[in-house]
C-alpha cells in the first residue's frame, strides 16, 4: 500500500514529506529499541515505533526506510523532523497504539521483513 | 577514482542528540560517489552502531573514513575505558549499557553483531584504561 493509503487507515497526520505520499511500501518493522531496527529492519521501508528521539530519524536514514509512523500521540519536535529534510523520509503520526498500528496495516497487506 | 578519498570526523562525547552526524554525512558523500545502495547501507549501519559506542561507551572519539577503487574502511579511534573481554562484547546481547542509554533505544548488546554482520573485515584492538580502535571493511 502507499504512505497515503496508511496514512488514512490509521487516522494519521503527515508531520513531513507528504511528496512521498504515493511510494508504495511493503515490508514493515516495529520497536522501540533502535539496536533491534538496525539488526534485523534492514529490509524494511516502514518504521513503527513510541520511541520519539532524533536517534529514531538517524535509524531510518541509515536503512533507507521511506517512512517513520510514531504511535500512541507521540509528536517529534521540530529539530527532529529537521534530520529528515533532504532524506526521503516521510513523518506520520497516529494517536492509535503500536498494537492496533501494526494490528491494522497488517490487515491491509503490510508485512514484516524477517 | 583513481586516488583513495579521505574523510575526517570528531564525535563528541556528551552530546547524543547529535550521535549520527558523522555517519550521516558519510552516507551522503558515498551517494554523491554514485556507490551501489546496498554498499552504502552496510557502512551506514556500521559506522553508526561505532559511532554510537562512542557516545555511549567512551566519551567521543574520532572517524576517518577511507574509500578507494576496492572498498570503504572506517576507523573509528577512542580514549574510552577499552573493552575488557572481546569475546563477549561480541556476543548478540551482551551489553554493559546503562538504562538511561536503553530508554534512549539502545543498549541492546547487538552493535558490534552488527557492525560484523554489515561488513566484510572487522578488527578491534582495544587497551584497558586507553581506549579502542575498530577498523571495519566494506568491498565494493
Ligand atoms: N568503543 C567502546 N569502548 C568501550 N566499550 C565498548 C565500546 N564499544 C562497545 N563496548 C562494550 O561492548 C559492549 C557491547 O557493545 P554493543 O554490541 O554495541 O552493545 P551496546 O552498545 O548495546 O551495549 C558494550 O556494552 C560495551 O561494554
Ligand atoms: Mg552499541
Amino acid at each position: 500500500m502507499t504512505i497515503r493509503e496508511m496514512q488514512e487507515v490509521l487516522d494519521a497526520r503527515f508531520l513531513y514529506g507528504e511528496e512521498l505520499a504515493d511510494l508504495d511500501v511493503q515490508f514493515v518493522f516495529s520497536a522501540d529499541m533502535m539496536s533491534d531496527v538496525l539488526a534485523y529492519g534492514s529490509k524494511c521501508s516502514v518504521l513503527i515505533t513510541g520511541l520519539c528521539n532524533p536517534q529514531v530519524v538517524r535509524t531510518a536514514e541509515m536503512l533507507d526506510i521511506v517512512c517513520i509512523i510514531f504511535v500512541r500521540g507521540k509528536m517529534p519536535d521540530e529539530n527532529m523532523l529537521a534530520l529528515a529534510v533532504g532524506k526521503g523520509i516521510a513523518v506520520l503520526a497516529t494517536d492509535h497504539y503500536m498494537f492496533t498500528t501494526c494490528g491494522m496495516l497488517y490487515e491491509h497487506g503490510l508485512r514484516g521483513g524477517a | 577514482m583513481s586516488e583513495a578519498l579521505t574523510f575526517n570526523y570528531k564525535i563528541d562525547g556528551d552530546d547524543f542528540t547529535r550521535a549520527g552526524e558523522a555517519s550521516s554525512s558519510v552516507k551522503n558523500k558515498l551517494k554523491q560517489l554514485g556507490l551501489d545502495s546496498d554498499i552504502i547501507r552496510k557502512v551506514a549501519i556500521a559506522m553508526y552502531e561505532g559511532e554510537i559506542n562512542m557516545v555511549i561507551h567512551a566519551d567521543g572519539g574520532s572517524i576517518t573514513v577511507t574509500v578507494s577503487d576496492s572498498d570503504i574502511t572506517m576507523v573509528l579511534a577512542d580514549h574510552g575505558p577499552g573493552i575488557p573481554d572481546i569475546e563477549k562484547a561480541m556476543q548478540e546481547g551482551y551489553s554493559t549499557a546503562r538504562p538511561e542509554v536503553r530508554s534512549l533505544g539502545f543498549g541492546a548488546g547487538m552493535g558490534l553483531p552488527n557492525m560484523k554482520k554489515y561488513t566484510d573485515e572487522m578488527h578491534i584492538d582495544t587497551v584497558i584504561g586507553q581506549g579502542t580502535t575498530i577498523t571495519m571493511k566494506v568491498h565494493i
